[in-house]
């Protein structure tokens, strides 16, 4: 075996961290305004081909350019990203929406939106949860009705996140109610800016604005479908591929662990002994550093598995499923280290680093939940790599 | 980057898959019990070369790397060996790195003679708890500040222990000194290093299969009228562990792959993997044995052969405690024992 990316990746590698080092600033990372996306970030990097260059080779137009970075390379961007705590959702929706488009949509789609997705200039938003289903995401209700060349579309869509920065959102309909749920949904791309749309702020404990989004008899035409009629969960299945190597997520606990020594480097307990040298401490730092360690093992073996063509289906999802209940675990530990100063917020003078760690803390929940929740994903571990039977629920 | 063994070690996967499933069943693992050796298989095995396969050929050995001999180990931590492969491999490689001479190192590796290393230093001449040290002649440990070699009469009784290890105290006698200083401490942390890697490549295969027996139990036992193994809160217990194995495999890995390749943070990752490995086995053997139900508890199920062995691993080093306390010296830096 040979965990050491080839000599192009790790090249690639000194250039995002350069650039990163240039380009990352305090604004960068600043979420007070709930909008974790930072578009100078985003753009800068859409300059720099790194959109268009994580889209498979053979779905780019020649006019558009890119596809010139391979997996390992994207594995390499985005985990440099989680490691400086940059902002990447920005990155993963624009590319996996884009790669989505350009292997299943039509040529109006692939000019109106792959495009304009992939130069950094507009974003997407993925409208597949409702307030009445979650992880049943084929329970969809939103319903799509044909009218001649055109569609109407009425319903309301949960956890739209970034839709109020975003051009268009991917839309999970319900054209069929008469065949077995996964039988009758219909993907559509609608631009956010059609009569009939209303977005509607979802705050969360996390500062992190959501959304729920209405959809009063929105009309667009057919035009904007992506797949066949009845076929969207064909297309769901699809973009899942897209995920392979951009879906992020491995190292949450990396700057929260950096933030945590340099917090126990610079701080002395009661009595005046520095936090980094109490054995306690230390033992939970260094427990942190080899679930990140573990954490990486994943992200290699799944950006491998990707580079060699392999479709991963369970490794990705036991790769969240650790790196998400482990990140939850880490802020816990770091946060108590803290004490009363732990709970200070972002602005508070006296807030140590910031408030940076108590943001994590607060942010760490929602990994655990979102992309398919830790009950799900455990069905799917004792499924698909145990072998165990369709769970009695 | 290449995350699949090689057409090489798939080879020898296959020989050593037959070797261990047909020569240490369960039924010669308890028989081994509580000396947890098997002198018969310790001959089979050396005749297949695999004890000193990790030695270079110009002194007997096979010229293979450790990752080669990870792929035995696997297969003898699958099927719970009573054979002391990772501590004689290991010893035979500090003693060649320590330049001990050709003709002693090719005696101790073409006999069925057992070479084993100590983890931590003599205490008053004596090697304390040695892994192997009950079956083992040649003894290597750090006696103050230098590495020292004791050939001696192996016990071959080991104290009752939980973990059916051969494990004993060695006094030294007329040891031989093969480095001092800074070089024997050098040598030592890097046998350590190994013996990590290669213990949690052995403790994940443990967990791996104990695990699979629970998830064979809950698929054939019924309760309720259904299969234990179709109600979601054993599906649940059963998923998390296997995410820690899954894990724990790939940082064993890259621990073996760091060494063979000599990379700064091989130690570090050594010794990471260790605690993580065993730690994840441990967790395995647990949900297996609940999930067995009182089966699982009884003496004649197997559960409780790997659950009793995964903890020897984790300990024999020294407590769990101490093996993250000396990770953080490293990782972190020694204890400053100033203020800010």
């Amino acid at each position: 075996m040979d965990f050491a990316f080839p000599p192009h990746a790790e090249a690639f590698r000194t250039e995002v961290r350069e650039f990163l080092a240039a380009n990352i600033t305090p604004e960068t990372l600043d979420v007070s305004d709930g909008t974790i996306h930072d578009w100078d970030l985003h753009q800068k990097m859409a300059a720099k081909g790194w959109l268009s260059g994580a889209v498979p080779e053979e779905l780019i137009p020649p006019d558009l350019g890119g596809g010139d970075r391979d997996l390992l390379e994207m594995a390499v961007l985005i985990e440099e990203l989680q490691l400086a705590g940059a902002p990447a959702d920005g990155l993963g929706v624009a590319v996996c929406v884009a790669s989505m488009v350009l292997e299943l949509g039509n040529d109006f789609l692939k000019e109106t939106v792959a495009g304009p997705l992939l130069r950094g200039e507009v974003l997407a938003s993925f409208g597949y949860s409702e307030p009445e289903s979650g992880s049943d995401v084929a329970a969809a209700q939103t319903k799509a009705a044909r009218d001649g060349d055109h569609w109407v579309i009425n319903g309301q869509k949960m956890w739209t996140t970034l839709a109020h920065e975003a051009a268009f959102v991917i839309l999970l309909t319900r054209t069929n109610a008469e065949v077995p749920k996964h039988k009758g949904l219909t993907m559509f791309l609608v631009p956010l800016d059609a009569p009939g749309i209303e977005i509607q702020p979802v705050w969360t404990m996390g500062t992190e604005r959501s959304n729920a989004t209405f959809y009063d008899d929105v009309r667009i035409g057919d035009e904007w479908r992506i797949g066949e009629v009845d076929g969207g969960w064909a297309v769901m299945k699809a973009a899942l591929k897209y995920e392979r190597g951009i879906a992020g997520g491995q190292f949450p606990s990396a700057p929260l662990l950096d933030a945590a020594i340099t917090y126990c480097r610079t701080t002395t307990d009661a009595d005046g002994r520095l936090l980094i040298d109490d054995p306690t401490v230390r033992e939970q730092l260094v427990r942190a550093r080899i679930d990140i360690e573990v954490c990486r093992g994943f992200a290699y073996k799944t950006a491998w598995m990707a580079a060699q063509g392999d479709f991963f289906g369970v490794e990705g999802s036991m790769t969240k499923l650790f790196a998400s209940e482990s990140y939850k675990q880490h802020a816990h530990w770091i946060l108590d280290l803290m004490g009363p100063e732990g709970l200070l917020q972002h602005g508070a003078d006296a807030a140590p680093l910031g408030g940076s760690i108590e943001e994590h803390w607060r942010h760490a929940p929602v990994t655990t939940i979102y992309g398919g929740t830790s009950q799900i994903t455990r069905n799917l571990v004792a499924e698909q790599h145990l072998g165990l039977p369709r769970a009695r629920r | 980057m290449q995350l699949a063994l090689t057409p090489d070690e798939r080879a020898v996967q296959d020989v050593f898959v037959a070797f261990f499933t047909n020569e240490s069943p369960p039924e010669i693992v308890r028989a081994a019990e509580p000396l947890g050796f098997d002198a018969e298989l310790w001959a089979k095995l050396a005749a297949t070369g695999a004890p000193s396969m990790a030695l270079p050929e110009s002194v007997g050995g096979g010229g293979a790397d450790l990752a080669a001999l990870a792929v035995v180990v696997e297969e003898a931590g699958r099927t719970l060996a009573p054979v002391p492969l990772i501590e004689h491999a290991i010893a035979l490689r500090l003693a060649h790195a320590a330049d001990l001479d050709a003709t002693t190192l090719a005696a101790i590796a073409s006999s069925n003679r057992i070479a084993a290393i100590a983890l931590r230093p003599a205490v008053g001449g004596t090697a304390g708890l040695v892994p192997a040290g009950a079956v083992a002649d040649v003894i290597l440990v750090l006696d103050g500040t230098d590495l020292v070699l004791a050939e001696v009469p192996a016990p071959a009784h080991a104290p009752a222990n939980t973990a059916a290890a051969p494990l004993a105290d060695r006094p030294l006698g007329g040891a031989k000194v093969l480095a001092t200083g800074a070089k024997a401490a050098r040598l030592i942390a890097r046998a350590r290093a190994e013996w990590f890697a290669l213990t949690a490549t052995e403790a994940a295969a443990m967990g791996r299969q104990v695990l699979q027996l629970g998830v064979d139990y809950v698929m054939e036992r019924t309760q309720f009228g259904v299969p234990v193994g179709s109600f979601q809160a054993v599906q649940h217990g059963l998923a998390d562990a296997s995410v820690r194995i899954e894990g724990a495999t790939l940082l064993a890995q890259r621990a073996v792959w760091a060494l063979d390749a000599d990379r700064p943070e091989a130690n570090e990752l050594a010794a990471m993997a260790h605690l993580f490995c065993c730690d994840a086995a441990q967790q395995a053997a647990a949900a297996s044995m609940q999930f067995h139900g009182g089966y699982g508890y009884a003496e004649e199920y197997d559960v409780q052969l790997y659950y009793r062995r995964v903890k020897g691993r984790m300990l024999l080093p020294g407590s769990p405690g101490s093996q993250y306390q000396a990770l953080a010296d490293d990782l972190l830096g020694p204890v400053s024992g100033g203020a800010s």
